[in-house]
């Protein structure tokens, strides 16, 4: 329907890799495979989105879309533990899960001990156990009506982060999976699948990296389904470094039912392409949440933010603020849907979306989109796009800091003040340092 | 240390200063005083290089250079501080990071080396004391969510860690409660010495009374009206700001 030029071309590649895929990994369980097969044929019927399609009209999928990626392959990729160490963290009792071109790497992983109530580990091998609960839960969060990335993912689960917190259980400090392609890596994919599950009154705090340790065209087709059921909390942290020739689309998606709480940051450096989906289903009264996105462009990369928030009941809140910077030729986009039911009075609902061009070649595109069905409700939203405050630089100027200096100073002010929300300092300061060292390129204006 | 000459600026189309005379030595405190919009605001302004005024006529000196000449943070480096009236918040930036970068920027235009982390702690505790601080301050972010009390009191910690030649207070004094006032007069007050000078803009002479001026001016419709001594800040605040300002006076 929505296939580009080559489109048919290119899903003869993707079928291809599918029927080795299930050669290979055999039927382990007949309702994943059955699933494969469905979201295989949705893929088939869809196809990839083009700029006809609403939610894709901003973008230029073309070179994504025009490719022949084939899954990734492990072997030939040598990681070593020095390559990742820039990219982790030194958070104490930190458990770290490195996924390489796509499969679980348990030499360069690194679990803290299991605390009562609490599974972490990699997806492929929670079938087994816990076949039953993903068989409940896999796939029915994230839908596969939305363009065909979540449908290609879902044909291709393999591997990815599987968190369980059972009911009042604690997952203590944060996990945090590294999913890195290295090797060679022109024109291959991956399609990580995460899964977490909160049950009522749990706490987990999960951070996904993406990383590019190969510099070749690669895709990264993420997909993560979270769920935090009554009165749980969940810290959601994704950060993208991926190599700015990849393409990155990454969908999360995130249940919450009565009560529960959740924080959720998506950092993007990243990716030539990189296109973050976040949905939120508020499924039940009470839910309270904040979204912090920060993401910044250079180059020609294209960094679009798609989240979208169903309001559903009453009494929820959710606060949004995403910053950009974007520079050279990059290109923003910014897409912040919120739906409000007629059910769902008393919402509260804030978003914010603020971009700083920092070239006059730089531009974004950005849609606030507030749908409200009940009349009590508190919705507001915001977007600025612009460059520095020229007040604020005749400070900086006044006290001796001028030029280049004080342009730094200021963008890199309005990034933290989206990553000083990050509740580990050591996340906030490696962060921080990646935004200082963008900004380098600063002086070579 | 300081000649204005025949200073002239507008704000857009609006012309603000109309022929500013004046002439302030090392070691002097020089009051500039006037009823609102008469343009002893924008005099401070002009002085720092507010983007936002054109300087039309005249000249002004400092320390042998043609100030207008430079670019606003050339200024600072040479010396030149201005006390905002509205210091700006900037979030995301620490006081501690802001006042090195700033420090250092001074530093290296005089030639000298960054200051050692651990230098600079010692000299910015000795002058949070100044100010009636803790170091806790400096973890905060440049003026965010501060108090206008708390803004003020910034400014004159940065004067006091930058250590300007010339120093321009644009009402400082506005908005302060009278212990506020006390700790920032007396901020001040540490700081003079004979090789420098200070600017003081203020609608009142309230603040005069912790920072006794060597000269006082009375601006009125972007002219210098009248000039004295210490007493006519007090006449001022007996008698108002008509007297000198009726066009009979004026002209």
């Amino acid at each position: 329907m929505a296939h580009g030029a080559g489109g048919d071309r290119v899903t003869t590649a993707y079928l291809e890799d599918f029927e080795s895929l299930t050669r290979t990994a055999g039927t382990r369980s007949d309702w994943l495979q059955l699933l494969r097969q469905s979201a295989l044929e949705r893929f088939r019927e869809s196809g990839f989105p083009s700029s006809k399609d609403e939610d894709w009209r901003f973008n230029n999928l073309a070179p994504l879309t025009g490719t022949d990626f084939r899954l990734a392959a492990t072997e030939g990729a040598t990681i070593r533990p020095e390559d990742l160490r820039p990219y982790l963290f030194a958070i104490p009792g930190v458990s770290t899960l490195v996924f390489v071109n796509g499969r679980f790497a348990p030499a360069l992983s690194n679990p803290a001990t299991s605390r009562p109530g609490v599974t972490v580990r990699n997806l492929a091998s929670a079938f087994a156990a816990h076949g039953d609960l993903l068989h409940r839960h896999l796939a029915q969060h994230a839908t596969l009506e939305k363009g065909g990335f979540a449908a290609l993912n879902t044909a291709f689960i393999k591997d990815g982060l599987f968190v369980h917190v059972g009911r009042g259980a604690d997952a203590g400090p944060p996990v945090h999976a590294v999913f890195v392609t290295g090797g060679r890596a022109d024109g291959a994919a991956t399609h990580p699948r995460n899964f977490i599950l909160v049950e009522p009154g749990g706490r987990a705090a999960v951070m996904e990296s993406y990383i590019g340790l190969a510099s070749g065209t690669y895709l990264t087709n993420a997909v993560t389904e979270a769920v935090v059921e009554q009165g749980g909390y969940l810290e959601h942290i994704k950060i993208q470094r991926e190599s700015e020739q990849a393409f990155h689309v990454g969908t999360t998606h995130l249940h919450q039912g009565q009560d529960s709480r959740s924080e959720s940051f998506s950092v993007s450096f990243g990716g030539a392409i990189c296109r973050n989906n976040l949905d939120m289903v508020l499924d039940g009264p009470g839910v309270d949440s904040q979204l912090f996105g920060m993401y910044m462009g250079r180059g020609r990369q294209e960094m679009d933010n798609h989240t979208s928030i169903l309001h559903a009941h009453p009494n929820c809140s959710t606060r949004e603020i995403y910053k950009g910077i974007l520079d050279g030729r990059s290109h923003g986009i910014f897409n912040g849907k919120i739906y409000v039911t007629p059910e769902a009075q008393k919402t509260d609902a804030k978003q914010t979306n603020r971009a700083l061009l920092l070239s006059d070649t730089a531009r974004i595109d950005t849609k606030p989109q507030l749908e409200i069905f009940a009349d009590d409700v508190k919705c507001t939203h915001g977007a600025t796009v612009g460059s520095l405050d020229p007040l604020a630089t005749f400070y900086l100027k006044s006290r001796g800091i001028g030029g280049v200096r004080a342009r730094k100073i200021l963008t890199y002010a309005f990034a933290a003040e989206v990553l000083e929300e990050i509740p580990h300092p050591s996340v906030r300061q490696e962060l921080e340092a990646v935004v200082m060292s963008r900004l380098e390129g600063l002086g070579a204006e | 240390m300081l000649e204005i000459i025949n200073l002239h600026a507008r704000a857009g189309d609006k012309q603000i200063l109309n022929g500013i005379n004046l002439s302030v030595k090392a070691g002097e405190v020089h009051a500039v005083m006037g009823p609102n919009g008469s343009g002893k605001s924008t005099l401070a302004q002009v002085l720092a290089g507010h983007p936002a005024y054109e300087v039309t006529e005249g000249q002004v000196t400092y320390l042998g250079q043609d100030l207008l000449d430079l670019e606003p943070e050339e200024r600072a480096q040479a010396g030149v501080f201005l006390a905002f009236q509205y210091p700006v918040e900037i979030p995301g930036v620490s006081n501690a990071y802001f006042l090195r970068a700033a420090l250092n920027e001074i530093r290296k235009a005089r030639g000298e080396e960054e200051i050692d982390p651990i230098d600079f702690m010692d000299l910015v505790e000795e002058k949070l004391a100044l100010v009636d601080w803790g170091p806790e301050i400096f973890a905060r972010a440049v003026n965010a969510g501060f108090s206008g009390g708390e803004k003020k009191r910034n400014e004159i910690l940065q004067m006091a860690v930058l250590q300007p030649k010339l120093a321009i207070l644009d009402e400082t004094d506005s908005g302060l409660d009278i212990d506020a006032l006390r700790i920032v007069a007396g901020g001040v007050n540490q700081l003079r010495r004979p090789e420098n000078a200070t600017i003081v803009v203020t609608h009142y002479q309230r603040l005069l009374n912790y920072i006794i001026p060597d000269r006082v001016h009375v601006l009125a419709g972007g002219r210098i009206v009248k000039s004295g001594g210490k007493e006519l800040a007090l006449e001022l605040e007996a008698k108002g700001y008509e007297w000198l300002t009726e066009p009979a006076v004026t002209a």
